[in-house]
């Protein structure tokens, strides 16, 4: 594409229909304790 | 949903619902102002006209063409799909755990959330080891399902009851085997009384470590202070590159707080890296607004320009090959949490409760004190079945404000504790923690698109 580019695989919705294992930790538990950022967390399937 | 914007001289424009974040050309971002699904087959007129006077009838028609391209493929303008997935946020198995193991501290810094150690309550108290037991006890009862359980031992400053840290590591150790679990305990101190037999024992037990220091030595000082009102920095700095340089610098962080007295606190994070640390975290302190030391509306601008310096710094630093972690721009754009961890946020009071010393239990740390969320005592063996439920609901299309977020499948909802402590409601967005945690979004992945232009040789 000329005007256009993707840099990443956009694939949040194929993430949905095998997630919700409940493997990964809890969110504000690993570092800061005080503001909540998920999206930063690793997938432990 | 999109979200654009322009940072760092790129052009981004996120796509909510796929997570595909685009960089595009001035055409197409401005194009994006005028055009959204149902798509033509051809740029309509009004568009073309639109846009004529700086760009060309060809140009517009092949960027329009790549526009409906992307909406097919469901990278652009994709629907919002997961609703139906929020009716599954019930109640969790609960497998994280944070023990408020002394209700005292050795410090007595001004912004702290928890009072200096005794959360409000005036009474400064000690975890003893059968509370801490029956925790563990009731941590693997309630963890059906889950195989690793994250213990943290908190405070106030957990160091000052080391020998209970000490026995319930053990006897957490001692239950792996025969529940099938694997505990991950993590400490969180202000290494007043770290020594080189708590360090090893630290290294050799806890899978994670944070160790409180708020950045130079002055800003740190002047917040972080000593019972007697002298600083801190000086006790606990040699100690803290002791114990990371011992654990090969892997699994830790060091986690400062940055005030109204030090907006400029890139310098606060560049401290701590020429300090030789490299997994460092910063956070805004966010209180109640009358404290002269708490982030308000009015520092925003600055706050905002202060991450924006941060992220084009550690580009440059990477570049270097001078890499470190800045906790809030870590960001995997592929392989992060999945859309339903997302869709539940943190998991306090579901997932996630925090043991008092007396054995109550809260939804999370920062709710401790706060009488109507007590869900029960480990004690007396009561636990409210009902508020974990309210907590367990408390998904990203049960707060207003957040199903309509360009940011909602980032930060997941924000923090309970904060929406409920200022605003009386876990389901009411606190606002400036939103507005922050936007901007540190915008930077991530902006560094993100930064990396993937120049390793791909992208040029728009």
């Amino acid at each position: 594409m000329k005007h256009i580019k993707t840099i990443n695989a956009a694939n949040l919705k194929k993430t949905a229909e095998k997630g919700g294992c409940g493997k990964c930790q809890a969110s504000c538990q690993s570092a800061c304790k005080t503001s909540c950022t998920v999206a930063n967390q690793k997938c432990e399937k | 949903m999109i979200h654009k914007y322009k940072l760092n001289g790129y052009n981004i424009v996120l796509d909510v619902n796929s997570g595909g974040v685009h960089l595009v050309d001035e055409l197409t971002y401005d194009m994006l102002d005028n055009v959204e699904p149902p798509f033509e087959d051809k740029c309509p007129e009004r568009v073309k006209e639109k846009l004529s006077r700086f760009y060309s009838p060809e140009d517009i028609e092949s960027c329009y063409q790549e526009v409906v391209e992307l909406y097919r493929n469901e990278v652009l303008f994709s629907e919002d799909t997961y609703e139906k997935f929020a009716k599954y946020s019930v109640p969790a198995p609960i497998k994280a755990m944070c023990l408020l193991v002394e209700q005292d501290c050795n410090l007595r810094c001004e912004y702290c959330f928890a009072s200096q150690g005794d959360y409000g309550t005036g009474c400064r108290m000690h975890m003893d080891f059968e509370t801490g037991k029956k925790a563990l006890d009731f941590l693997l009862e309630k963890s059906v399902g889950r195989e690793n359980l994250e213990v943290d031992f908190f405070g106030g400053e957990p160091l000052m009851n080391w020998n209970v840290v000490k026995q319930l590591v053990e006897y957490g150790r001692s239950k792996e085997k025969e529940y099938n679990k694997n505990f991950r305990f993590t400490v969180t101190t202000n290494g007043m009384l770290l020594d080189a037999d708590k360090i090893d024992f630290i290294n050799k037990e806890m899978s994670n470590v944070v160790l409180s220091v708020d950045g130079r030595k002055e800003v740190n000082d002047r917040m972080r202070k000593r019972i007697d009102g002298t600083g801190s920095y000086d006790r606990f700095m040699p100690k803290y590159k002791e114990l990371v340089e011992k654990r090969n610098h892997r699994n830790y962080y060091v986690r400062g707080t940055f005030t109204k007295y030090n907006l400029d606190f890139s310098n606060d994070v560049y401290s701590l890296f020429n300090e030789g640390f490299d997994q460092i975290s910063v956070e805004p302190c966010v209180s109640d607004p009358k404290e002269p030391y708490s982030i308000t509306q009015s520092d925003l601008p600055r706050v905002f320009s202060e991450y924006e310096k941060l992220a084009q710094m550690l580009l440059i630093n990477d570049k270097q090959g001078k890499h470190f972690n800045f906790f809030h721009f870590m960001l995997d754009l592929d392989q992060g949490p999945c859309a339903i961890k997302r869709l539940r946020g943190c998991s306090s009071g579901n997932e996630y409760v925090a043991i008092t010393p007396e054995g109550d239990i809260y939804p999370c740390h920062q709710f401790v004190g706060v009488e109507d969320m007590k869900m029960g005592n480990i004690n007396e063996g009561t636990f409210n079945e009902e508020l974990k439920k309210e907590f367990a609901g408390a998904h990203i299309y049960s707060k207003e404000d957040c199903k309509k977020c360009w940011a909602r499948f980032y930060c997941s909802g924000g923090c309970n504790a904060n929406n409920f402590i200022y605003n009386g409601d876990i389901h009411q967005a606190h606002k400036i923690s939103c507005e922050i945690e936007k901007k540190r979004l915008e930077c991530a992945i902006m560094m993100k698109a930064a990396k993937a232009a120049e390793e791909q040789g992208i040029e728009l």
